[in-house]
């Protein structure tokens, strides 16, 4: 392997583009074939049941973040509203819609049409913008209901519940495998399901040695950066040899650049979490407003909850895959709630204290009501029960129009003036 | 004054009343009792009320308090209904709540639950979650063990056991109270004129405000009074009001509508009506409950039930109402009030329906916009079907 700071910089890169490609030309060949396609999201996913039957996967979410990321959101999203939805309806689901009313004709290739439809409830928006398509489509739409956080106490959350909710996903998976049975006219192969899981597992364990890198100081990855690009892969790819084997070269080069001492961010000064997601509409120019104060993102509560679920110490039990399949998903949607959306602040506590981290950044995303609502209220928790300076700024995932930029600024320089003056303090 | 203005004045007086007096009442006739409240759209009350506990729907402030607090706590782009509530319990209007449960029918709601458990660790705060795979085979064995879960928390709090027997004898009382619901809706489709959509809005409402023994006692009576009113039938037209499921329009609002039309059905607090037929009372009282939560109920966009497509609930509930039109509401920043009501609107053209399509806020104060779009509609109407 060589060590030319450009080439390893630069490998995992262009691994994940060539993926990324791969998956827009099998969306593209899918569309002219009719090969049988999904539609899932995120958090939740499925897709190690799913590739069981051979299903070309379409992630929605990453479809439109990539229309953000390309700069033509707007038109999509207006094609949506014209259609009829509110400019307070989530800009994910405006920017497909605007995608589904031209055929699927998208920047990076052709989304084909959904065979089925598997959603969760973990977004409550992902039901709505499933029946969208039901309605667009007539497709047969699968509802994996996971029931989650339940309050204060759930982390002890009493046997009773835990296996109430286990049986009951168990339940649905079987009701789900006899629909894809249906729609496929394959049988399930509870063999090469297991291969899948047996793959997740890996991707699983080198997914979390990444993000311990960051710990490193300085940071090798910039978690707002590369981590999307982590995210999509871990989508895309999770359940097959191709994802682990990414992670694997992930975990390498991150090893190498704490090796030779590389920054994700020269001249690191003040180590950052993200709590929300970014603004892919004005993606390099967030990145640009933290890292011109040498500002780095060493974790984001995006790379957990986004991570379909990898929980720490995840690892499915191959001797009963359905059962465990059902049960890993419960702990994930418990741990999902609790570690990074709504009662977030036990993880946050130990990121900050693991990963050294200066202070965070809440991003409340007008889009996003299942991540946004209460971050101002997190924010303020953290402050004052434990001493950790948070930014809260506002914009969105995917609406340009919701961006400001001067007003952004302002309280980004704000934020690090007062960064620097707390943390001289503390030392 | 005749007895039932005076009623509907009382009831208006007790909906806009941020202090919830018919709950202090009850805690002064019950002393060391516990309030159970929860947030829309449904929860189980006979659970509380078996518990020897008092249940309390919390449906947001209306325009009766001004919201500071809960603005730094939640973000700006949340609908008025979970920052209003919140603001009850912060400027400590609640605090006689012993538990708080939040269902979880939208993504505001979910996350609002975390805030209230940062901002009330004395309170027991909880998240219902109904099934959103209603034709699942297995939501009913699940449910069954949500409402246990449930009655296992109130357990707790109330320090009572909660028997077979008694949950039995709330289902019978709120079976009643469903009841007598009914009879006011059949009302309001039959004869419009004798009761208008404040005032069956006001009975609706109040049911989640006070005991519901007291709100049985006043539905009977309110119904024995209604036939006698002497009111005479006007020339209107008949709609159905959709997307007050969650949020509540203010009441002036409704008033500005009813001027102009006859309001025959609507989803208003939908939830304190949600089961549709009495939960049997033989058997497993539990799984009563659960089973007629998924079997024997209504719709709205925050459940999740293919056996129930929503736009074609709508066009049977019009239908069934004998209305000529629909308005078709969504409350601002609604993620899912909103997306349905896409739907609802096309679905209406479709069957050339007219609709009027409109968003409010429970806050709002100025309604000549409002009047002005209805009574259009109305007249456009009233000439078309002449
Ligand atoms: S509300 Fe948030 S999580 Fe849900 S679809 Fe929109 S962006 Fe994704
Ligand atoms: S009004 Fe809509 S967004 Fe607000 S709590 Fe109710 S369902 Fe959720």
């Amino acid at each position: 392997m060589g060590t030319s700071a450009e080439e390893i910089l630069g490998a995992t890169r262009r691994e994940g583009k060539r993926l990324m490609d791969l998956w827009w030309q099998e969306m593209t060949e899918a569309a002219q074939t009719g090969r049988p396609t999904a539609y899932v999201f995120a958090m939740g996913s499925m897709a190690e049941l799913l590739r069981t039957f051979d299903f070309v996967l379409n992630f929605p979410e990453i479809t439109s973040l990539q229309i953000a990321v390309r700069g033509q959101s707007q038109a999509y999203i207006q094609t949506a509203e014209d259609y009829g939805f509110s400019p307070d309806v989530c800009g994910y689901v405006k920017a497909d819609v605007g995608l589904q009313l031209r055929q699927g004709e998208h920047p990076y290739g052709k989304v084909p049409r959904p065979s089925l439809v598997v959603t969760s409830n973990v977004c409550n928006t992902y039901i709505k913008w499933s029946e969208i398509w039901e309605h667009l489509y007539g497709c047969p739409v699968f509802v994996v209901d996971l029931p989650g956080w339940r309050g204060r106490d759930s982390a002890d959350l009493d046997g009773e519940t835990f296996h109430n909710d286990a049986r009951y996903v168990l339940g649905q998976l079987q009701e789900l495998i006899g629909l894809c049975e249906q729609v496929t006219g394959k049988r399930f192969d509870v063999d090469r399901f297991r291969e899948h899981l047996a793959e997740a597992n890996r991707m699983a364990e080198l997914y979390h040695a990444v993000c311990e890198t960051n710990r490193h100081v300085p940071a090798p990855f910039n978690a707002v950066v590369e981590g999307v690009t982590y995210q999509g892969i871990a989508h895309l790819y999770r359940g097959s040899p191709e994802g682990s084997r990414y992670f694997q070269q992930v975990l390498r080069e991150m090893q190498e650049r704490i090796r030779l001492g590389m920054a994700a961010v020269p001249d690191e000064r003040f180590r950052l979490v993200l709590v929300g997601t970014t603004c892919y509409s004005h993606f390099r120019r967030f990145v640009e407003l933290f890292a011109s104060w040498g500002g780095v993102f060493v974790h984001s509560t995006y790379m957990v909850f986004a991570g379909g679920g990898f929980v720490p110490g995840f690892a499915y039990d191959l001797s009963r895959p359905l059962e465990s399949f059902a049960e890993r998903m419960v702990t994930a949607a418990y741990w999902g709630y609790t570690g990074s959306m709504f009662y977030q602040q036990d993880w946050l506590d130990d990121v900050v204290r693991r990963w050294h981290v200066d202070g965070i950044c809440f991003h409340g995303v007008k889009s996003c009501r299942t991540v946004s609502t209460g971050l101002p209220d997190v924010r303020e928790w953290m402050r004052v029960q434990r001493n950790v300076p948070g930014l809260f700024i506002q914009s969105d995932l995917v609406d340009p129009r919701l961006w400001s930029d001067a007003q952004v600024k302002n309280r980004v320089d704000a934020f690090f003036e007062a960064l620097a003056a707390h943390k001289a303090a503390r030392r | 004054m005749d007895e039932l203005e005076r009623i509907f004045d009382d009831l208006r007086a007790l909906v806009e009343d941020p202090s919830f007096p018919a709950v202090r009442r009850w805690l002064a006739q019950n002393p060391g009792g516990k309030v159970v409240g929860s947030f829309q759209v449904f929860f189980p009350e006979e659970i509380a009320h078996a518990a020897g506990m008092l249940p309390l729907k919390i449906a947001g402030a209306g325009g009766t308090i001004q919201v500071r607090q809960a603005d730094a706590r939640i973000a700006a782009f949340v609908c008025s209904i979970v920052r209003s509530s919140l603001e009850l319990a912060l400027s400590g209007r609640l605090d006689f709540l012993s538990v708080m449960v939040i269902p979880n029918i939208c993504d505001a709601a979910r996350n609002a639950c975390g805030v209230w458990v940062r901002s009330f660790p004395h309170m027991r705060v909880e998240t219902l979650y109904h099934p959103h795979n209603a034709a699942s085979a297995h939501a009913v064995d699940y449910l069954t063990g949500e409402y246990r879960r449930i009655g296992r928390i109130l357990e707790e709090v109330g320090g009572r056991p909660i028997t077979d027997e008694a949950l039995r004898a709330s289902i019978a009382l709120f079976n009643e109270n469903r009841r007598l619901l009914r009879e006011v809706y059949r009302i309001k489709r039959e004869t419009p004129w004798l009761l208008s959509a404040v005032e069956s809005y006001l009975l609706v409402r109040s049911a989640g405000l006070m005991p519901r023994e007291e709100h049985n006692a006043l539905l009977r009576r309110v119904l024995e009074l209604l036939p006698q009113r002497p009111v005479k039938k006007q020339d209107r037209i008949r709609v159905v009001f959709e997307g007050g499921f969650c949020e509540q329009p203010a009441l002036d609002m409704l008033a500005v509508i009813q001027n102009a039309c006859y309001i025959v059905d609507d989803d208003l607090m939908i939830g304190l009506r949600w089961i549709t037929e009495d939960v049997p009372l033989e058997g497993d009282p539990w799984r009563n409950l659960a089973d007629s939560y998924l079997n024997r109920s209504s719709y709205s966009p925050v459940q999740r039930d293919p056996r129930k497509p929503k736009a074609e609930m709508l066009l049977r509930r019009i239908r069934e109402s004998g209305a000529e039109a629909a308005i078709v509401a969504a409350a601002k920043m609604c993620e899912p009030g909103l997306e349905e009501q896409v739907h609802y609107a096309r679905a209406l053209e479709a069957a050339g329906i007219p609709h009027l399509v409109m968003e409010f806020e429970e806050s709002m104060t100025v309604f000549e916009q409002v009047g002005m779009e209805v009574e259009t509609f109305a007249e456009s109407l009233l000439f078309q079907f002449a």
